[in-house]
């Protein structure tokens, strides 16, 4: 009788020790196939579009002739767009964060902003884009300019920066606050001098990976209508003469790296395809650039600080 | 005169003091006004979505959008139901939620559960870098790979399919919603795991009958974040799913959802102010309204459900 039941014991726990081992096979599976997916995606486009990068294709505008077509308008184009977007949407999300950290009385309105910021993070992307064609593109008279699209994608980001930021500041001990109070500091001086310094590279983490963000973004910047064949270049920001600054490209139109890919990958040809794969690869080369060093910055940061 | 310096000292010091304040206050409303951005954003978000909606409404009858099965807004003969976009729309979602839900549990289990702490450092960037590749390179993944793939196991698949739309989606979900279940699983206390494992529970079974539940608020608002992100995801559908409005919930065929409807009409040349130009922000605005949905179901389920320990 005891033998019996000391065997059905053993055999319990043999069928759940066997689940357990079931079922980390399949967690291991699992992720398999997130690491499948990423190697047939990053192999595919090396395949394909391999051979078409070489300096021609950085230099040469799109074409109708597949073998002669580049991205120098699309690159160019994507330069530009970024500038403005981290122009607009760093010194704004960092504002923001940290008001909402540092200076935000505990009212409706914080809450109010809070709940938004929150929210904005969930709104789709296209949506983004149909709000810059009602109101920077039209209302505001800003055209399909590269203006328009750095500023979408900065309020695009903009949540992932002022939550980095808010998140960085909630890291520094409270005693660097007061330590600054005490020998009579400001407010604006405690920020300014103290917090914002120790928070940077955590903001640059959420900088960089809204960036990278950014750079991929494809839908809103087709709703604003940014035109996918562009032959010419914006007019250059920095000229000979005085002052040397020149604006007009913000009102220039363009074409971006992730609208030139749809562009080649919507077309049936062969040899357009194989431009989408190199455009692709570059792109996915860039992002992936972009998030190795913010969690490398991450990592390091963890690793470092102690307070 | 010169006899009372010191108040002069005490007048000056306050002089400056309000000089300080006045600087001080001036800083704040700067931080205040960049703040209120965002709610500037929603505002605006709401006001452009709206306006131009009222102005299609008054085209189009709301019982037609509602109840037409046929989108041909920019036909000779237009007609606008949105039933045949928002079919497409759930279909590809379904369908992408059907591979990013247990995938993404699954990971988010073995990662929090089983992994050890060496495997977890080089598996979660891994999977953040997977969720920072652009959707357009999914897109392009869908049609070149997965499409022919899926062929050659069933033949009759046409080139642009829901199907191959909504696995690659899934796919491209998958680290969303493995990292949020992640984080909720590992906030789940120590002390609830050492009582399981200490009436001799596996992990398998402390994984299943008490992390899980312990976690389930934030467990299914990662859920409702994923199907949020598929709802709006855009241009892997606009690439794989094609481009014809399809009354059909069939995953094997080509239909369009409402944001590659609106990648269409912006693709062309639209002037502003007609009908064809305000029925994206028509669509637009049932497609904000159905994330809006699932973003309040998320609060409700997030306060229902919450666990505090």
């Amino acid at each position: 009788m005891k033998a019996n039941e000391l065997d059905q014991i053993r055999s319990v726990i043999k069928t759940n020790k066997r689940a357990d081992l079931i079922f980390a096979l399949a967690g291991f599976l699992a992720l398999m196939v997130g690491v499948m997916a990423f190697v047939t995606l990053f192999g595919e486009m090396l395949a394909n579009g391999w051979e078409r990068i070489n300096p021609d294709f950085f230099s040469n505008f799109p074409s109708r002739r597949a073998a002669n077509a580049g991205i120098l308008s699309a690159w160019v184009g994507s330069l530009l767009v970024m500038l403005v977007t981290a122009l607009s949407a760093i010194p704004l999300g960092i504002a923001a964060g940290v008001y909402l950290e540092e200076y935000a009385p505990k009212n409706w309105m914080t809450d109010l902003i809070e709940i938004n910021v929150t929210n904005l993070a969930g709104v789709p992307s296209i949506v983004y884009g149909l709000l810059a064609l009602g109101v920077f593109v039209y209302t505001f008279g800003f055209g399909q300019s590269i203006l328009t699209a750095g500023l979408t994608l900065g309020l695009l980001i903009l949540p992932v920066v002022i939550v980095s930021t808010r998140e960085a500041l909630r890291a520094i001990p409270i005693h660097i606050r007061e330590g600054a109070y005490g020998v009579g500091a400001t407010q604006w001086q405690v920020v300014s001098d103290h917090l914002v310094p120790y928070a940077t590279p955590g903001i640059m983490t959420g900088v960089i990976i809204g960036m990278s963000r950014a750079i991929g973004e494809t839908a809103p910047i087709i709703t604003i209508g940014a035109l996918t064949f562009i032959a010419f270049l914006p007019p250059s920001p920095i000229t000979d003469t005085a002052p040397f600054l020149n604006f007009e490209w913000l009102f220039s139109g363009f074409t971006v790296m992730p609208i030139q890919m749809f562009n080649w990958t919507s077309r049936p040809e062969e040899a357009f395809q194989q431009n989408a794969a190199a455009a692709g690869l570059i792109l996915v080369l860039m992002t992936l650039m972009m998030n190795a060093i913010a969690i490398w910055l991450r990592y390091r940061l963890r690793k470092s600080i102690s307070w | 005169m010169n006899s009372i310096p010191a108040t002069t000292v005490v007048s000056d010091r306050l002089a400056r003091n309000v000089q300080r304040n006045i600087r001080e206050r001036a800083i704040e409303s700067i931080l205040f006004g960049a703040a209120l951005v965002s709610v500037l954003t929603t505002l605006g978000i709401v006001w452009v979505l709206v306006s131009e909606s009222l102005n299609f409404f008054e085209h189009v009858p709301f019982s037609d959008f509602l109840t037409d099965t046929m989108w041909t807004p920019l036909f000779s003969e237009p007609r606008y139901g949105i039933l045949p976009l928002l079919m497409g729309t759930i279909t590809t979602s379904l369908v992408a939620l059907v591979v990013a839900i247990p995938l993404g549990t699954v990971i988010a289990a073995y990662l929090s559960e089983f992994a050890s702490a060496r495997v977890r450092e080089i598996v979660k960037p891994f999977l953040e870098l997977l969720g920072g590749i652009p959707t357009i390179v999914y897109g392009y993944f869908a049609l070149t790979v997965v499409t022919p793939v899926l062929q050659a196991i069933y033949p009759d698949l046409p080139g642009f399919s829901m199907l191959s739309a909504g696995l690659v989606m899934g796919i491209a979900i998958v680290p969303y919603i493995s990292s949020l279940t992640e984080d909720a699983m590992r906030a789940v206390p120590m002390s609830l795991r050492e009582g399981a494992y200490g009436m001799g529970s596996t992990r398998f079974q402390t994984a299943i009958r008490v992390v899980i539940p312990a976690a389930l608020s934030g467990v299914l608002s990662a859920y409702i974040l994923g199907i949020s992100r598929a709802v709006g995801e855009t241009m892997i559908v606009a690439v794989a799913a094609g481009m014809q409005p399809n009354f059909t919930m069939d995953p094997t065929e080509p239909a369009q959802t409402i944001s590659a409807y609106i990648v269409q009409v912006a693709l062309g040349d639209l002037p502003h102010g007609s009908i064809g130009y305000q029925s994206i922000f028509a669509a637009g605005l049932s497609l904000m309204l159905m994330t809006l949905l699932f973003n309040i179901l998320g609060h409700v389920i997030r306060r229902r459900y919450r666990e505090a320990y």
